[in-house]
């Protein structure tokens, strides 16, 4: 399929992640674009998932096949893809940027040469120049991004990017077999394990009072509490609170963390990390307390206040407390 | 056991950005920087290993000479010594042309442990360290919140999504990208500030082909499209915007 697209499916335990299909939509627009065939790859011991894949509008599915596939490591992964992608030579690779893919797509881009545009949110294509737009500064700027060189370019969308239901459907793509090489694979893999039971459950909190760094510290935790306290609110907290051991681990929310869909989530000197925002996205009501007003987490607040937090959240307990009666 | 750790100076996370005339990246010069997180976190890392192990931490640096700061502050905390790949264009260059100068710049060295952050808090790439592993033909683990060096063989708690972990068992010599959070981190001591006066900096200069390995190239940087329309409160008026907030928790929203 030389000057084509070609798309990762990622899986485990025999389940395709979900993203995936975000890549497959992602590739089909770029093919609709661009005029070029996609083709999706699924590593594994047999073909078993592949044909799940088939029923997606793409040209081919390509089930790339060795024992060593059986668990993922970024050493087989990477010699398996190499090979793919150079009997295939396609324009664009791409993928959704899972924390499997951070582990060895940037390691098979190595091999020709070269890094992943990774993270993406967007593509366009602009008189011919494919564009691709990514977040830097943890989510606060966009950056516009061209390559150059040969292809193929590696590139990878962030998970919500593109919209899974949106990948077109089609009758039976083929099949393929292709049985590839692995060479030593260095690091051995145990099962994958949850950690024990965590003592606290916020999915199911109705309101969420949340804080990130912008609280400074410990001690200052407490007013935070007594507006939770105000609210009938659990408290929760951004990566670098748990981190610090100011919180436990059990409260952070995020990609790391849980995820949560309260009716109302206050968030308090968070900035709007995407790893955090996949925790919190789904609240009916969201409300952003922060002194940045560029500050990524207003994008997704139903209300914000551009100001200092330690001046709010006194205010806002005692309000709170008056109207609750 | 002989560690080196990959640290990089980034903007302070509490700048606030300004874009440059050339909309090519941010205005630096009115803004203060400091280490990457993650970088953070694996320099303490390798500090307890060497404290359980023995041996030696190098710490090492591409970036201008205000990068310097990030490494005084790394041997004051108890780094050995430290490597300075001076230059000012090269981290815009894309995590390839970084990872291939910085493999450079540490290949003589023979680690047995290479430890890196996770991601940069500038360019987000999450990329060199898994490059620079491939580079220098290392086995390699990410996001990497345990390290466990007593027996033979290393063995690493990795991060997956949604509160997953895997344990992962590998020969050293071999690269980590460390996660955040992985123990707490030290502050340096005075007796520390004075030893790392007499610390060894060496400065390398890299190859002058090695900014030219463009592969990928940041066109424009812009402030992101706001998709959601936030009912702003208070207009500059933090406790106004509190009393306005709690009134329409109660009308609008019905939280209350
Ligand atoms: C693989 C990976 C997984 C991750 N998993 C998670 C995760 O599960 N959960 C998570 O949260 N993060 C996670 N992170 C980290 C994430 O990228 C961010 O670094 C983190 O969310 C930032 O936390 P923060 O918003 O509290 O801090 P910062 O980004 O430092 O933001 C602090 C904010 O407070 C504001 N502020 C400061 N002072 C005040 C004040 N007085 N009043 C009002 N506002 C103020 C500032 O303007 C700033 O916006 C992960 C990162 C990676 C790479
Ligand atoms: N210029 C640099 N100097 C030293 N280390 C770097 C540099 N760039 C990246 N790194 C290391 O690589 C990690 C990942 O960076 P990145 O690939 O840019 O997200 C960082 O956390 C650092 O440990």
């Amino acid at each position: 399929m030389s000057d084509g697209i070609l798309v990762f499916i990622e899986h485990r335990e025999g389940v395709i992640n979900k993203t995936s299909f975000e890549a497959v939509a992602a590739a089909q627009q770029l093919s609709a674009a661009l005029g070029l065939d996609v083709s999706a790859v699924v590593l594994g011991t047999d073909a078993g998932l592949a044909g799940e894949v088939a029923g997606y509008k793409v040209g081919k599915v390509i089930s790339a096949e060795n024992p060593k596939l059986a668990a993922y490591t970024p050493d087989s992964y990477t010699d398996a893809m190499e090979q793919v992608v150079r009997s295939l030579a396609p324009r664009f690779v791409i993928f959704s940027h899972t924390y499997l893919v951070r582990d060895y797509a940037p390691k098979l881009a190595a091999r020709f040469g070269k890094g992943l545009i990774g993270d993406c949110i967007r593509v366009k294509t602009e008189g011919g120049t494919v564009v691709f737009s990514r977040r830097i500064f943890l989510g606060k700027i966009d950056a516009d991004v061209v390559t150059e060189g040969e292809p193929p370019v590696f590139v990878s969308f962030q998970s919500g990017a593109y919209r899974g239901e949106q990948a077109e459907k089609a009758n039976g793509a083929p099949v393929e077999s292709m049985a590839v090489e692995v060479g030593e694979v260095r690091m051995q893999p145990e099962a994958p394990f949850q950690e024990m039971k965590q003592a606290v459950d916020l999915s199911k909190a109705e309101v969420i009072v949340a804080i990130g760094r912008g609280i400074k510290s410990q001690e200052n935790i407490a007013l935070a509490e007594k507006l939770a306290e105000a609210l009938g609110a659990d408290i929760a907290a951004s990566r670098p609170i748990c981190d610090a051991g100011w919180l436990p681990i059990d409260r952070q929310i995020g990609s790391s963390g849980q995820t949560v869909a309260p009716k109302l989530y206050i968030a308090l000197g968070i900035s709007g990390a995407i790893q955090h925002l996949v925790g919190m996205k789904n609240a009916s009501t969201i409300v952003a307390v922060n002194k940045d007003p560029e500050a990524p987490i207003f994008d997704i607040a139903d209300y914000g206040i551009v100001g200092d937090l330690f001046e709010v959240v006194p205010v806002l307990t005692e309000e709170v407390k008056k109207l609750k009666g | 056991m002989k560690i080196i750790v990959l640290m990089k100076q980034v903007a302070n996370k509490d700048a606030i950005l300004r874009i440059n005339r050339e909309e090519n990246w941010i205005e630096e010069g009115d803004i203060s920087f400091e280490v990457n997180e993650s970088d953070g976190y694996a320099l303490e890392e390798a500090l307890q290993l060497k404290e359980k192990k023995g041996g030696e931490v190098v710490v090492c640096t591409m970036g201008p000479q205000r990068a310097k700061s990030v490494i005084k502050d790394a041997l004051a905390r108890g780094a050995d010594r430290a490597i300075h790949v001076v230059t000012d264009e090269l981290p815009h260059a894309g995590p390839f042309a970084a990872a291939k100068v910085l493999a450079e710049a540490v290949r003589a060295e023979q680690a047995d442990l290479i430890l890196t952050g996770l991601q940069s808090d500038d360019y987000g790439y999450g990329q060199t360290g898994v490059i620079l592993a491939e580079l220098l033909g290392l086995p390699h683990a990410t996001i990497v919140i345990e390290v466990d060096a007593t027996g033979e063989q290393l063995r690493v708690k990795r991060e997956l999504e949604s509160g997953w972990y895997q344990w992962y068992t590998m020969q050293t010599p071999a690269l980590l990208t460390i996660q955040s959070g992985i123990s707490q981190i030290r502050y340096a001591t005075l007796k520390g500030i004075m030893a790392a006066k007499k610390k060894e900096i060496k400065e390398v200069q890299p190859e002058a082909s090695a900014a030219v390995e463009q592969f990928q190239r940041i066109t424009k940087v812009y402030f992101p499209l706001k998709t959601k329309q936030t009912q702003f409160l208070g207009d500059g008026d933090a406790k106004a915007g509190a009393v306005q907030l709690a009134e329409k928790l109660r009308t609008e929203a019905r939280v209350i």
